[in-house]
Parts: C-alpha cells; structure tokens; sequence
C-alpha cells in the first residue's frame, strides 16, 4: 500500500493501440503508475465524472491524444476544467500534427503542455514539475481521506490498478 | 583433442580462408554458414568459430540496421524503442513491431475495400483510417511509410481518388518491404540469441 503512496498516478488517453503502449511504457519507465483507456468518454467514466461527479480513484495527471474520434483530446480537456472535482487535474495533450492554432486552443483552454507525437522520455520528464505543484493538496486530500470511516472503497479500486 | 595437440599458427592460416568461403556463401544466404556451424559445434569443436559466427551475425544486424537508417526507412524513434526494452519488458521492441504489424494490415486492408468501391465518397472515414496508419507508423520510426501516408492525405483532402489510389499502393510496397526487413532484424537476433546459447552449453561441459 505504501508503493501505491508514493508513485503519481497518471491516466493516459489515446485509441491507437501502439501509442497506448507507447505511452505507457514512457510513463512507467519514469516510475509512474500508470492506466491507459481508448477514449475520452472511458477516461470520464474512470474518473468517476459520471457517478455524480465524485471522484473514484486518486489521478495527479491526465495525457490525451487530441485526434479521437467521438470525444476529441480537446472535448475531454474542457469537460475537465469545467467540473467542480477535477479541474485541478493538470492535462497535457499529444498530436501528431503540428499546428500552432491547435496548439494555442488547447494551452488557452487549459492544457498544461502540448507534446509532438512521436513522445520521447525528455517530453515525459517535463511532468514532473505539473505534478509537484499539486503534490501539496494531494496530500491534504489524501489525509483528508484517510479519515473518512470508510476507505476501503478506495483501497479497492487501487488493487484493480496498481502495478507493483 | 584437436585443440590441444595442435599449436595456434595452423589456426591463424586456416582463418581468412574459412572468411573467404563465408563471405562467398553469404551472396546466396546470409544465414547457411550457421547451418554448417552448428552441428560442427555440437561435436566441441570450434570455440573460436562460434565467436566468428557471432562476429557474423553482429555484422548483418549491423548492416541492416545502417541500411535501414540510410535509406530513410527508419529514423530515431526506432532507436527510441530500442532505448525503453528493460528487464521488466525484455521484448518491448518485438512486441510493438507486431502489434504494428497487425494494426498495419488491418488499416491498409480497410483503406484499400474503402478506395475499392464503386460508389466511395467518405473521405472523412478514410482520413480516420490513414490518421491511425500515419501516427502508428510514426510511433515507431517508419519514417519512409509516414511520408507516403503524408502524399496520401494530400490527396485524400483534394478529394483525388486516383491520387490516393496510387499513394495506397506504394504505400502497400513500403509496409511490405518494411515488414520483409524487420523480419530479417529479427531472424539474425534470434539466431545469435540461439547461438549465444549453444557457445553456453559448450561452455558448461
């Protein structure tokens, strides 16, 4: 349980299958626990955004692919800033494509950083930083948390995920 | 035995003729010296030849991979996959690439019964399917096959059906030269890994 304490969990976004991978693998090499779901509504449904907007599960960042179909990296980054329980969450969006108004619609409406697809480890490393700045409140949350009487719902969505 | 009774010189003459003759059985297959090697092995007796198999086989991968990297089929992703393999995924590299391979065939078989038919008009349909090949291939390094997947959403967006008809199939070629140069990366990584465990067994006696 401690493990789970100490490592950022991050959840990725992206319906292509190799870059899932891809990403993940990035994420976890940097010591990151990492999920990885194939679109934006599955990333709302495991925040738990549906479930009257309580938070699930503990997520300290979220990293999207922006071309999707359905709900676009930037459809999902707005319903996260717009919700009262997870807009704190920092978002970072991934692209193939390189095109600065792209890129400016997604750092005005939120997004913490923008990364050029292929990502390479140097782009992951510059997370850490978004994640720091928030470690602060988490652990408030956290604490907060644990006196709650019943924290074994929480535990219990954490064995599903956790990689030790 | 062989080894013992024999001192060093003889070996040092017999050596570059033995590279001579690989070198010339190498214009056929690259791989038939190995064949002739093994089972010379299994008897005990070249340690050395076992070396210069190795030698060998580092080479060709060597050689494709420079090949590859020259000729712009692959660039530094590829390199960047090779980077994340660890102990905790010791085939990450492979594992993509077949992942890639598997994705690849769908989407280009999509790709083609989409241009294929008589009445087709959704190019937007056809930008999902060429969006997912291009950033697939980029992710691992297919450098070449993304320019091509770039020629072919340029026309895809002129609406050029005979233009995206053309750019699919050298697009076709390019993923099946690919896939034919990969699977040879492969081949000549398993056969040192084979090797490498017979120069261990030998070494265990």
């Amino acid at each position: 349980m401690a493990a789970s304490e100490t490592k950022f969990h991050v959840l990725a976004v992206d319906d292509t299958l190799i870059d899932r991978k891809l990403i993940e693998k990035l994420l976890k090499t940097s010591s990151y626990q990492v999920t990885a779901v194939d679109s934006g509504t599955k990333a709302l449904e495991f925040l738990g955004l549906n479930n009257n907007d309580h938070q699930d599960v503990e997520v300290n960042l979220i990293i999207t692919d922006y071309c999707m179909p359905g709900m676009t990296g930037y459809d999902l980054l707005r319903k996260i800033k717009e919700s009262s329980s997870f807009k704190d969450i920092p978002v970072v969006i991934m692209s193939s494509d390189n095109i600065p108004s792209r890129i400016n619609r997604c750092l005005e409406g939120g997004a913490e950083e923008f990364f050029l697809k292929p990502v390479q480890l140097s782009d992951v490393n510059k997370l850490r930083p978004h994640l720091m700045k928030r470690t602060q409140t988490s652990v408030n949350k956290r604490k907060a948390m644990d006196e709650i009487v019943s924290p074994d719902r929480t535990r219990a969505r954490y064995n599903e995920l956790e990689v030790n | 035995s062989h080894l013992t009774k024999k001192n060093p010189k003889p070996l040092k003459r017999v050596k570059p003729t033995n590279k001579k003759r690989l070198r010339e059985r190498e214009k056929t297959n690259p791989f038939s010296f190995l064949g002739q090697l093994i089972p010379l092995a299994k008897t005990g007796l070249p340690l050395w030849m076992l070396g210069l198999a190795a030698d060998r086989l580092r080479a060709d991968m060597n050689r494709l991979l420079s090949f590859l990297f020259h000729q712009g089929i692959l660039d530094e992703q590829f390199l960047q996959l090779q980077q994340l393999q660890d102990e905790t995924s010791p085939n990450f590299v492979s594992e993509v690439v077949n992942i890639y391979f598997h994705e690849s065939e769908k989407l280009l078989r999509n790709l083609r019964s989409l241009l294929m038919d008589r009445e087709f008009s959704d190019y937007n349909k056809m930008g999902i399917h060429l969006n997912q090949f291009m950033g697939s291939s980029s992710s691992i390094g297919a450098k070449r096959i993304r320019n091509v997947c770039l020629a072919f959403r340029a026309a895809s967006d002129q609406n050029n059906r005979a233009g995206c008809l053309s750019a699919l199939e050298v697009l076709e070629h390019e993923y099946c030269f690919l896939k034919n140069k990969l699977h040879e990366l492969f081949q000549v990584l398993f056969s040192l890994i084979f090797l490498l465990l017979h120069f261990i067994s030998y070494v265990k006696i």
